[in-house]
């Protein structure tokens, strides 16, 4: 029973500036749902991958059955009892039910084989199929039991699941537990990937956490709670509070109400009844595990879409729910995205060019169509130098900055235009520690002299530092705003998870 | 002890020296291609090398004949450059053409008979009205219906053929012409005037190079060209600084249909004199190799735009000296792109040699 199956041992995998994966080390039990947990970007997905084959690890030593195991594509993984469900479905939506399962399997069975096999597989571990329908035709729940069949149909000893309930209802998801639950009373193990609380401590029997591509801790989720795998999940405090109240007006400038918004997109989560108020000078948070509306609503909050159900944004007296991007600009209106590369910034760009980006109809950059350069150059001189960006030049293009770099120059862009309010989301994502308090600060100083920011991030420890007030979302609901002087991460944690004491 | 194959490992950072020798690379192994498939066929790879890529261009005549055929494929491609810039693949410049010759040979047939200053600047501007009209109609698909504009452009090129098909044997036929497929021959003023005596180059590459000199000013002094390069590079960054892409994928295509278009019709009015049936040897199409051998930069375009007309010729040239067909010349032409497309991967990654443990 209690038998390893996986040995992980000191596996490191870097990346062009990132390392994804820091001396993993952990062992996976037999028979049992083993569940690593982590924020987006704390590595999980690196380390699967390399379990399954899609990546090669720079260093470490994995076992299997305490032999050593090593390949290099998913074939192999398979071939060796491995077998992976992933977050996002690959199945051809055109074809049939039956016809992706033969398309599945990497040996040559024929349609009556194939049946009998698949009455046994659905009746044994609740999984139900209708063999004929069209994968268009099915739910992202009954996808998902196709991912799965194809996978059981190889006869795994591992299955791993990447976040198997980010698109299910929660009637799909009770029963994929009670599948998941027979596939370990058989002897299998279940890899479960994940960064729902809930779900650590209702279906697996142990967890590992990881945090910025390091292991954290492996434990039995036996004396677990919602409450400590969150702490241990987003880490401890840093520092104190620098943020003060005094500032702030009472004064409302930004107001959004009873914002809807309807998708019908299994990877896109339905905004519900948006609401919430900015007053001057305040830093307004909203928490989140990824994936629970941030970009959506981010999207809406920008003016990239404006396709809303229902509701209204109001900014100074004005209805701007239908505005553009650059008419939300010349309200004095900035944001910054969570993308870097490819969204705020363009990376083949120079920085200077990347200025247009977002400043071009202002500041005498254009006269009759044609770029001022010079007035652009001095724009983009001024923000390398008053925000600090290390860079060669301002002819130099924005992918050779490091992220810190990139995201200084970026938030400098913004700042420097003055805005009344600044709508940022992720702002020290993915990038070192200096550029990130010095962001940190900008933002803080930014408040201060009277203009309004909303932040949207995972990161509850910057939140709490810079905000004054948090507001939780979940599944495309908002809670009501805590003011961060007052509020317990704890108590966030557990909203972020879903649990609403 | 290194292992027998290189690895495929991504670049932090784009290459920008490769992407200077990218369309290097792939003619030096078009040449080496080329020189395989001649010594197959049995000839001496040097002599047919020498045929197809030295002799035709050794005579005053020869090098005029490079600048009527790169005329074309160079003002094409640096209006397909517009659209894929943009990351829009206009497939339809052939189809685009022909409606330039159609409606700018228009012109010239119903004044066939005068003989004016204005006439030739009239069909020119028919010419790229005809043109950028045909170009638009994928656009408005496009952007209305989302259809793939890959689809759609492709497809008109026939409907644009079979228009000029319908007006060469109908409406339009030589009265005088003993019934053969054509119009009647423009008048002197509707012709392009020839740049030097005797030789076929004519006012369509000043025309050519001034569009170019043009477009080099837009793509890089103007915000029109930020635009068209932002939402080529990435159509977040376009959407986030709220750029019109709409408005940006009707000028991308119209741009590229009116230079189509006035290629159309410097054709017609230039070497051929009226209209007919087979008006372009595929220059819409070959054009689209030249813009991307060219690295979509005017100067790249000019120095693609001789290359790939060099095929043409050699082509001729092999016809009538090797006795091989002439489709040879296509052969090269998709061997270029063949080996530009492979060779593109260098851009964002590199190989290495791994140990072997």
């Amino acid at each position: 029973m209690s038998d390893t199956i996986l040995n992980i041992e000191n596996i490191t995998k870097s990346f062009p500036r990132v390392i994804a994966n820091k001396k993993v080390t952990f062992d996976i039990k037999k028979n049992a749902v083993h569940a690593i947990l982590g924020e987006n970007g704390a590595g999980k997905s690196t380390l699967v991958k390399i379990l399954y084959g899609l990546l090669e690890p720079d260093e470490g030593n994995i076992k299997l059955n305490n032999k050593d195991f090593k390949v290099n594509s998913p074939a192999e993984a398979r071939k060796q009892g491995i077998g992976m469900v992933f977050q996002h479905f690959s199945l051809f939506d055109s074809l049939s039910v039956k016809e992706n399962l033969i398309l599945g399997i990497d040996e040559k069975m024929s349609y009556s084989d194939l049946e009998n096999k698949l009455e046994n597989i659905s009746s044994r571990y609740n999984l139900p199929l209708d063999l004929d329908a069209p994968i268009t035709a099915l739910s992202a729940g009954e996808k998902q039991r196709v991912e799965i069949v194809r996978i059981l149909l190889q006869d795994p000893q591992i299955l791993i699941m990447d976040e198997p309930t980010s698109v299910l209802t929660p009637q799909e998801v009770e029963s994929l537990f009670v599948t998941l639950n027979a596939l370990v009373k058989e002897g299998r193990t279940i890899l479960y990937i994940t960064h729902k609380l809930e779900e650590v401590i209702s279906i697996c029997d142990t967890v590992t956490i990881m945090r910025s591509g390091e292991i954290i801790d492996t434990s039995s989720t036996a004396n677990q709670t919602a409450k400590t795998l969150a702490t241990k999940m987003l880490g401890q405090k840093l520092d104190d509070l620098k943020t003060n109240y005094e500032h702030i007006k009472d004064e409302v400038n930004f107001e959004v109400k009873n914002i809807s918004c309807d998708f019908n997109d299994p990877f896109l989560t339905d905004l519900k009844n948006i609401s919430f108020q900015v007053r001057v000078g305040e830093i307004y948070g909203i928490a989140g595990v990824a994936g629970n509306g941030q970009s959506e609503l981010m999207d809406i909050l920008t003016g990239e879409n404006i396709n809303i159900k229902s509701g209204s944004i109001t900014f100074d007296n004005k209805k701007i729910e239908k505005y553009g991007p650059q008419k939300r600009r010349d309200l004095s209106i900035s944001f910054v995205p969570e993308n870097r590369l490819g969204h705020s910034a363009v990376p083949e760009l120079s920085l200077s060019e990347n200025i247009l980006l977002s400043q071009f109809p202002k500041n005498n950059f254009i006269k009759n169509g044609i770029i001022l350069k010079n007035n652009v150059n001095d724009f983009a001189n001024n923000v390398i130098n008053e925000f600090k960006v290390i860079t060669p030049g301002n002819d130099a293009k924005a992918s050779s900055l490091s992220g810190g770099n990139l995201q200084k120059y970026v938030i400098g862009r913004e700042i420097s235009s003055k805005p009344k309010i600044l709508i940022i989301s992720h702002p020290t994502w993915g990038i070192d520690a200096g550029a990130e308090h010095s962001i940190r600060e900008s933002l803080i100083e930014l408040s201060q002299n009277g203009t309004s920011i909303i932040v949207i991030s995972q990161d509850l420890d910057e939140l709490i530092e810079i905000t004054h007030k948090i507001s939780v979302i979940y599944d495309g609901n908002l809670s009501k705003p805590f003011k961060t002087s007052e509020i317990e991460i704890e108590k966030l944690g557990l909203l972020m998870g879903g649990k609403n004491e | 002890m290194n292992s027998l194959f290189p690895s495929i490992v991504s670049r932090s950072q784009s290459s920008g020296l490769m992407n200077f020798f990218v369309p290097i690379i792939s003619i030096v192994l078009t040449l080496i291609t080329g020189s395989i498939i001649f010594v197959l066929l049995g000839f001496d790879p040097v002599y047919a090398l020498y045929t197809f890529f030295i002799s035709p261009i050794s005579s005053t005549y020869g090098i005029s004949e490079l600048f009527v055929k790169a005329t074309p494929l160079a003002l094409i491609a640096i209006g397909l450059s517009y659209c894929f810039k943009n990351n829009i693949y206009n497939i339809g410049a052939e189809g685009q053409l022909t409606m330039g010759a159609i409606f700018g040979g228009g012109i010239g047939i119903l004044f066939h008979d005068t003989n004016a200053f204005w006439l030739l600047p009239l069909m020119i501007f028919a010419g790229a009205i005809g043109g950028a009209l045909w170009g638009l109609i994928p656009a408005i698909l496009k952007t209305k219906f989302n259809t793939n504009e890959i689809l759609t452009s492709l497809m008109l090129v026939y409907v644009a053929l079979f228009i000029l098909d319908y007006l060469v044997v109908g409406p339009w036929k030589d009265p005088f012409g003993y019934s053969f497929p054509k119009s009647r021959p423009f008048s002197e003023s509707g012709r392009m005037p020839l740049l030097f005596d005797g030789l076929r180059v004519h006012f369509g590459l000043i025309i050519t190079l001034f569009l170019i000199f043009v477009s080099w000013f837009i793509f890089s002094k103007t915000i029109f060209g930020f635009q068209l390069k932002v939402s080529g590079y990435s159509p977040k960054a376009a959407r986030y600084a709220g750029f019109n892409q709409t408005t940006l994928v009707f000028f991308a295509f119209a741009i590229c249909g009116a230079f189509a278009g006035i290629a159309g019709l410097a054709e017609v009015s230039g070497p051929i004199g009226l209209l007919y049936r087979d008006i372009s040897p595929n220059y819409g199409f070959t054009a689209i190799i030249v813009a991307f051998l060219g690295r979509l930069h005017p100067i790249g375009i000019i120095f693609a735009s001789l290359v790939i007309a060099l095929t043409y010729l050699g082509a001729e040239d092999a016809q009538l000296f090797l006795q091989i067909p002439s489709a040879v010349g296509f052969i090269f032409q998709g061997l270029v792109l063949f080996y530009l497309l492979g060779a593109e991967l260098l851009i964002n990654y590199k190989l290495t040699y791994k140990k072997l443990l």
